[in-house]
């Protein structure tokens, strides 16, 4: 397959490793955040930050899959069970990532105020559909994420295992 | 025999108050409201309100001290008007509303005051902790309603000490005021 021995395209690659690094860094600020003080200066700041950085990640994703869409990916590398298992992973990554974005908006959103992005813009809020849905999308939130990162950590480690193990292209395709 | 059994229904009814409002009441939690007040900074104050509750109260005008009132919250529905504050607050940090999800009002005194208000001692349990506290309360009114049913209000006010209730107190949001707004229909 001569496929598998080209790269994914710079931009898709650039998409990638801007997602990868704001994943982590959301995930931490998050996990972080949910522990401040009341009285921590940061009390306000981290959500604030956090929550912008999100939804300019949501619209980076929303063009990541446009991207996707209309550009070509190389091929998977490996066994059929290999390259079904990753082709799973590559999928779930992206509905698990989806619902982080549409539930953060839910908790923020539920008494119908907007998101402000930076002092920037706001986007708008829609208000509540289910009853108690901060509790519920926050919920939803923190087991995704978790979820997320977990599957972020074994997509790592699967790409890592095929470069020193199999010494084949998979990781490379990605650099 | 006849003669005996009027004289005797006469007689019972004459016994009661001419104003039957002495009852049993479901509060109408469409005209009831649990709304709570607490520090914020010091410099100003929340407001907010439990949106589910029910409870149930006795009163006879006439015999004030045997009134009885239990409230129940459900404190999941806490609403401050901004959802990521509700969560916050019914989080683990404060009224941690998951494992404490019901706050109970029973009364076990109720004493008329001089100035004619109510004063209701009763346990309050909260936060998993039941601890004696006393309501200044007011009945307002009551009566026949236009449809049909009859009715009695009342309006209450206390204020509960978080630490009585072993929740962690910092900067001077120590206390919350409860006000508190029941209406009941007759059962």
């Amino acid at each position: 397959m001569t496929e598998s021995k080209i790269g994914y395209n710079k931009i898709a690659k650039s998409l990638h490793w801007i997602s990868a690094i704001t994943i982590i860094g959301l995930f931490a600020a998050g996990f972080w955040m949910v522990g401040l003080d009341y009285y921590s200066e940061w009390y306000t700041t981290a959500p604030h930050w956090h929550k912008s950085v999100g939804i300019m990640l949501f619209i980076l994703s929303l063009f990541r899959l446009f991207w996707k869409f209309i550009s070509t990916s190389p091929g998977l590398i490996g066994s059929q069970f290999e390259k079904k298992a990753a082709a799973a992973a590559h999928h779930l990554l992206y509905v698990l990532l989806f619902t982080l974005f549409i539930s953060g908006y839910l908790i923020s959103t539920a008494d119908g105020r907007g998101i402000e992005i930076f002092n920037w813009f706001t986007v708008p809020g829609l208000g509540s559909f289910i009853e108690n849905q901060e509790d519920l999308a926050g919920l939803v939130h923190e087991y995704v994420a978790y979820t997320l990162i977990g599957l972020a950590s074994l997509h790592a480690l699967a790409a890592l295992k095929h470069h020193f193990i199999n010494k084949d292209n998979t990781l490379k395709k990605m650099l | 025999m006849k003669k005996v059994l009027l004289a005797s229904t006469l007689a019972a009814s004459m016994a009661l108050p001419m104003d039957a409002v002495a009852a049993d009441y479901n509060v109408d939690t469409t005209h009831a409201f649990v709304n709570f007040k607490v520090s914020h900074l010091g410099y100003s104050f929340i407001q907010g309100r439990f949106n589910k509750f029910d409870g149930q109260f006795s009163y006879d005008e006439n015999n004030v001290e045997a009134s009885t009132v239990t409230v129940n919250v459900d404190t999941t529905s806490l609403d401050s008007n901004h959802a990521e504050r509700d969560k916050h607050l019914k989080g683990s940090k404060y009224i941690n509303a998951d494992k404490y999800s019901t706050a109970k009002f029973v009364s076990t005194k109720v004493t008329k005051k001089a100035d004619g208000g109510l004063s209701v001692a009763g346990d309050m349990t909260f936060y998993g902790v039941t601890k004696p506290i006393v309501v200044d309360a007011n009945f307002i009114g009551g009566g026949k309603d236009p449809w049909g049913g009859t009715r009695a209000g009342f309006e209450g006010t206390t204020r509960l000490e978080l630490a009585d209730f072993g929740m962690k107190v910092k900067g001077p949001s120590s206390y919350v005021d409860l006000d508190i707004v029941l209406e009941g229909i007759k059962k």
